[in-house]
């Protein structure tokens, strides 16, 4: 029973509670960073990282916090963390660092940290905290690379690199604002298409 | 004359929703009603203006003549989440209303990209005392002026015969995307 609760937290992460098809947060990123595959990765991966030593720190604390100044202390230890991680991308994965240098410190108002800290692990144990980081995170970062996929394919023909159709042919229009906004609505759409067709089985299945 | 540049810019050609990408997440959770996105409009109005005021102040007589520029982002964010607190506590004993139809987005604003991404572009593109003020106007004017369309657009789809997987969230994104590609067309204008 216990590990079925455990299994349920980390998977809800990733398909029910999909932080950008289901509960649209981290949205700033989510378009901004996803003209290409490799960002979209490099950024998933930032994300974790912060999410999970995110959340294990402020359940932590949980108690010892008081109400009123929960915000800014919960802020500055994600600030820290992110200043953590740009100084350690800089020493040890220059070149990944470099080509996403811009998007870093906006890891910060990912929304998606603070509302985890919030809705979660300031009322969850360090072990539940820990999981719901690493699943919201992957949940986050599978997100994105599909996002990412779409976007770079049709915008500029290519894919990491390699190129898939000539460029000619590529709608550019889909790596600007215009395409971002409309290939996340066009994939949220499919999302909820899909949960909506399986929850019509499920009704089926009851009657 | 340049002043108006930076305001116009900021508040249309740039703006700050539907070209830079910042501040989504309320710009999609706190459009459903014209008058809530105006309640959340006047809310990040006041911070973003105060804390690029207050970045700007801390930066240029702080942070730069002790060196400590690293420390930029959780500089600001403290400035920011100091003053998110305490227009909650302001709303909270003032208007009660409001506050509880902002909901969770209001602790969210700290994390409103729109904010400390503000602050960091006027720390970026050099501006000075004035067009700090001018900059942050225009861009917590942008915000709320799409805010605003976009919820009442919002209040038109609600009762437009629509897809239902497609109903609430997917068909605001495209509606964005149809207004980005609108404020596509402005840029000719600066």
């Amino acid at each position: 029973m216990k590990k079925n609760e455990i299994l349920n937290i980390f998977t809800s992460g990733i398909f029910k509670e999909n932080p950008i098809f289901v509960l649209f947060l981290g949205m700033c990123p989510t378009l901004g960073v996803t003209t290409s595959v490799v960002n979209a990765i490099g950024m998933g991966i930032g994300v974790i990282f912060v999410l999970l030593m995110s959340n294990v720190i402020i359940s932590l604390i949980r108690n010892i916090v008081m109400d009123e100044i929960r915000i800014p202390v919960f802020i500055v230890i994600i600030a820290s963390l992110v200043t953590l991680l740009q100084m350690f991308m800089q020493a040890y994965t220059l070149e990944l660092y470099n080509s996403m240098k811009v998007f870093i410190p906006l890891i910060t108002v990912n929304c998606i940290i603070l509302g985890r800290a919030e809705a979660f692990a300031s009322k969850n144990g360090v072990f539940k905290s820990a999981v719901d980081g690493i699943g919201m995170g992957i949940g986050f970062l599978l997100g994105l690379v599909v996002v990412a996929f779409f976007r770079e394919l049709l915008g500029t023909g290519a894919l990491m690199g390699l190129q898939v159709f000539p460029a000619q042919f590529a709608i550019p229009i889909f790596t600007s604002a215009v395409g971002a906004f409309l290939t996340l609505g066009t994939l949220a759409g499919i999302a909820m298409l899909i949960s909506n067709l399986r929850k019509d089985k499920a009704e089926k299945g009851v009657a | 004359m340049s002043f108006f540049v930076i305001f116009m810019g900021a508040a249309l050609v740039h703006n700050i929703i539907l070209t830079q990408f910042l501040g989504i997440c309320p710009f999609l959770g706190v459009s459903k009603k014209a008058d809530q996105a105006i309640g959340m409009g006047a809310a990040v109005t006041f911070v973003i203006f105060l804390a690029s005021l207050m970045a700007y102040c801390l930066n240029t007589y702080v942070l730069i003549p002790l060196n400590i520029e690293y420390l930029q982002t959780i500089a600001f964010i403290l400035v920011i989440a100091s003053l998110v607190q305490f227009v909650e506590m302001f709303l909270k004993k003032f208007s009660v209303g409001l506050y509880k139809s902002l909901g969770v987005f209001l602790p969210l604003i700290t994390t409103n990209c729109a904010v400390l991404g503000t602050a960091n572009n006027i720390v970026t593109k050099g501006f000075g005392l004035m067009e700090t003020i001018i900059y942050s106007l225009g861009i917590s004017i942008g915000f709320t002026l799409v805010m605003f369309v976009f919820a009442t657009i919002r209040e038109r789809l609600e009762i437009a015969p629509i897809a239902r997987s497609f109903k609430g969230n997917p068909i605001a994104l495209i509606t964005a995307a149809i207004m980005a590609l609108a404020f596509f067309g402005i840029g000719g204008l600066v």
